[in-house]
């Protein structure tokens, strides 16, 4: 009998559902065409488009002209900040990030840190928290630009976006840029609040959606100078053939995970807290990074004075899918940079795991994977635990 | 939930007598129109105001987002309701006058008693509603004449109502008091916005679009369509007439000399649209020219188009500049689809220099060559009609992918 695997790496990407894969075959076989082109099939496609961009225009509750379709996270998080920034020096040449956030937002800073912006970095709390003290202070008539990451991706710390959005928007001109990629469908957010973000950055393949898919939603219409130029695409703000079935298939998972939301989380919460109920029985052998007042999906934690790839490999011998902090950063060998943020004890920063729940897994799953725990914690620390 | 009804005040009424119970009958039957999704609606109308009653909130919200959007509405007020019990009453002013705690503003109670049995008199409750608000927030100040919020208490025999809210209409007339048009819309910019002023004036409207196969394309026609149905949302349903263009336009494109081939064009599609127009009794034709923007919008080149009808021909933007046009229609929401590229009947034999003073002898003599007469009424025959909003089923083709 074939052993069922555990896949505890949704944070990293997801399975996508058998109904998306379903509607993006049939948008792959019927409706192909370019939605760029004037004939026939081409309106149909655009049609189609449409559509989808308008169904999650009202679940972000902006308007469909507000919403870029991308390649994924990593190019929304890129477009919003470069675009920002440039179209933005006029007001002035001042960015605020936090230590926290993904590459795909740290590496833009660094670039325009080179371009003679000047970029601040909010430091986070043992909890993975900023500051909103720290904001206050930071915050200049001359920023143009915030981005904090709603749901940071190794421990699933939730950043305080809306009491933020208020001290961003009373005290600046600055545009509030969002990376949601963790969050969505796993926390309400939309453009509905008065105080909430300008621009949201989503991914369809952490939401059982396709890799290569990706949203950029602003709460008004924006325009500036972009990267990808070309024929005109995407209200002109990334030319190149629309991908309608990337986006037909976001749309349908972005929809599921909002419709499913409450109960998924209901799900998760009660893993988290059984799971995180097991490691405290290992005491001091045990750190949790992350708290009861963070995301319920992401569980991370470290084992004093062992480095993470070894307690992978172990469990995946037993058929059971875990990751260190980050997939991007999992191949580099030095600690990542949140884990550096978070300030942790140097027993613990090697060995930092982490488990993300996704809609495919059931409480048997994560019995089994407690079972595997405990055999995989006597295997390594049992001479360590009492 | 706190609210009872939407009280409506109508807008300008410059029909009186019969003629006003003709208005508020139509706008009772618009607003039923707009809001046919929510099912039926308890519609109570007076002589200068109109009670919709509330059954929930989620119905509330439909309300308050769709009801400036419709012509003949002045203002209205959300109302609240409560027991009518002087303690409920106070709870009830509270909860109305947390919605203004962040603003300075000046205030006063206003209150009708309908109901005499009610224990106390009007400035009693004034007295007691106002003495028990006031204390409860540092922001409002007592102003008698012309305060920023009246808070307007009235006890009714069934109930004690408030309201201290007054949201702006749209103005205008309800869609239909003043009789039908025939809209020219060609997919540009100008003829929604025409289209959308003459609602304003509560014109009903139809919609005529000359459709020229090959040369414009399918995109082209679904921008008109969904223009006409934009158009929808200001009150009333609207019928697209499609006309196939194409054998009149080559024709004139063979027939007559290039450089008053366009005004010929215009001409023919004029003569089309008051066919049209007959046939759906329609009283007069609206369209979106604008003196001095093209060369067929000279004075000379409007009395040479207009010659083949008697028919009058609306033409509401006459006077206004591109970027007060531009405007309304960035304001209505027809920009965006309007600015799409695609050639339309009206650029697609464009001839190089048109003459901008053409004479209407001349015209008419290079006209005289070629039978327009017969392909006119075959066109007119053989038109398509759609009628917007669009029903549903026909985009549900997609609900399966998404």
């Amino acid at each position: 009998m074939e052993v069922k695997t555990i896949y505890l790496d949704n944070s990293a990407t997801t399975k996508p559902l058998k109904e998306v894969m379903q509607a993006f075959m049939v948008v792959n076989e019927q409706y192909y065409a370019n939605p760029a082109s004037i004939h026939a099939m081409g309106v149909e496609a655009n049609n189609l488009l449409m559509r989808a961009r308008e169904q999650v225009a009202d679940i972000l509750q902006t308007e469909a002209k507000n919403v870029l379709f991308t390649s994924g996270g990593t190019e929304s998080n890129n477009t919003a900040i470069l675009g920002l920034a440039h179209s933005n020096t006029h007001k002035g040449k001042h960015i605020i990030t936090t230590e926290i956030e993904h590459p795909s937002v740290l590496e833009s800073v660094k670039q325009l840190e080179k371009e003679g912006f000047e970029v601040e970095y909010l430091p986070v709390d043992q909890n993975g928290v900023i500051s909103l003290d720290d904001l206050r202070a930071k915050v200049r008539k001359d920023t143009i630009l915030v981005s904090i990451m709603h749901v940071n991706n190794e421990m699933g710390a939730i950043q305080p976006i809306f009491e933020a959005a208020k001290i961003i928007h009373n005290m600046s001109r600055a545009a509030f840029h969002v990376d949601a990629v963790q969050s969505f469908g796993k926390l309400p957010l939309a453009f509905n609040h008065e105080d909430g973000p300008d621009c949201i950055s989503i991914s369809g393949h952490k939401i059982h959606g396709f890799k290569g898919s990706g949203v950029l939603a602003f709460r008004t219409h924006m325009k500036w100078q972009p990267y990808a130029l070309g024929g005109g695409q995407e209200y002109g703000l990334r030319s190149g053939t629309v991908a309608v079935p990337q986006a037909v298939a976001l749309s349908k998972a972005a929809r599921i995970a909002v419709e499913s939301r409450v109960d998924q989380e209901k799900k998760y919460r009660k893993w988290h807290d059984e799971i995180c109920l097991q490691l405290r029985e290992y005491g001091e052998a045990v750190h949790i990074l992350s708290t009861p007042q963070g995301a319920a999906h992401i569980l991370s934690f470290s084992i004093r004075d062992l480095k993470g790839e070894v307690i992978i490999n172990a469990m995946q011998k037993r058929q059971v899918i875990v990751s260190t902090s980050s997939a991007c950063s999992s191949k580099q060998t030095k600690t990542s940079h949140v884990v550096e943020a978070l300030k942790l004890d140097e027993h613990f920063k090697k060995g930092v795991i982490r488990l993300s729940f996704g809609a495919y897994l059931s409480d048997e799953d994560i019995a089994k994977f407690k079972d595997v725990l405990n055999e995989v914690m006597m295997e390594l620390k049992g001479e360590h635990i009492q | 939930m706190i609210w009872k009804e939407i009280l409506i005040r109508y807008g300008e009424l410059s029909t009186k007598g019969r003629n006003k119970m003709d208005f508020i009958r139509r706008l009772r039957e618009n607003i039923r129109h707009a809001f046919a999704d929510l099912g039926h609606l308890h519609i109570r109308t007076e002589r200068d105001r109109m009670f919709i009653a509330i059954q929930n909130e989620i119905q509330m919200n439909v309300l308050l987002e769709g009801l400036p959007k419709i012509f003949g509405i002045q203002s209205f007020s959300p109302v609240a309701a409560c027991e009518k019990d002087i303690e409920a009453m106070k709870k009830l002013a509270i909860t109305i006058m947390d919605t203004f705690k962040n603003e300075q503003l000046t205030f006063k109670v206003e209150v009708k008693r309908t109901d005499k049995t009610f224990p106390l008199e009007s400035h009693a409750i004034q007295r007691e509603i106002g003495g028990y608000v006031l204390p409860n927030y540092k922001n409002l100040s007592v102003k008698v004449k012309n305060p920023d919020i009246e808070l307007r208490v009235e006890v009714r025999h069934d109930a004690t109502y408030m309201m201290a809210q007054v949201i702006p209409g749209a103005g205008g007339m309800p869609v239909g008091s003043n009789g039908k048009s025939l809209l020219m819309l060609s997919g540009g910019i100008d003829s929604p916005v025409a289209g959308y002023l003459m609602m304003k004036r509560g014109v009903r409207l139809e919609a005529i679009h000359f459709f020229s196969p090959p040369y414009t394309s399918q995109n082209s026609l679904e921008k008109v369509k969904v223009l006409a149905n934009e158009l929808t949302k200001f009150g009333a349903s609207i019928r697209l007439h499609v006309i196939p263009f194409t054998e009149i336009q080559v024709l004139i494109k063979e027939k007559v000399p290039s450089n008053v081939s366009m005004t010929t064009t215009r001409r023919m599609m004029l003569k089309v649209a008051d066919k049209v127009r007959e046939d759906i009794d329609a009283l007069a034709i609206v369209t979106g020219e604008s003196l001095g923007q093209v060369a067929s919008q000279t004075l000379e080149s409007l009395t040479a188009i207009n010659a083949v009808t008697n028919t009058p021909i609306l033409r509401p933007l006459i006077s206004t500049d591109k970027l007060e046009i531009i405007n309304i229609a960035e304001k209505i929401g027809t920009y965006e689809t309007s600015i799409q590229p695609f050639e339309d009947c009206c650029t697609i034999f464009t001839p190089a220099s048109p003459k901008t003073k053409p004479k209407l002898e001349k015209v008419e003599h290079y006209e005289s060559f070629s039978d327009f007469d017969e392909l006119i009424e075959r066109a007119v025959k053989n038109r398509e009609v759609y009628i917007f909003p669009k029903k549903e089923q026909e985009t549900d083709k997609f609900a399966d992918l998404l």
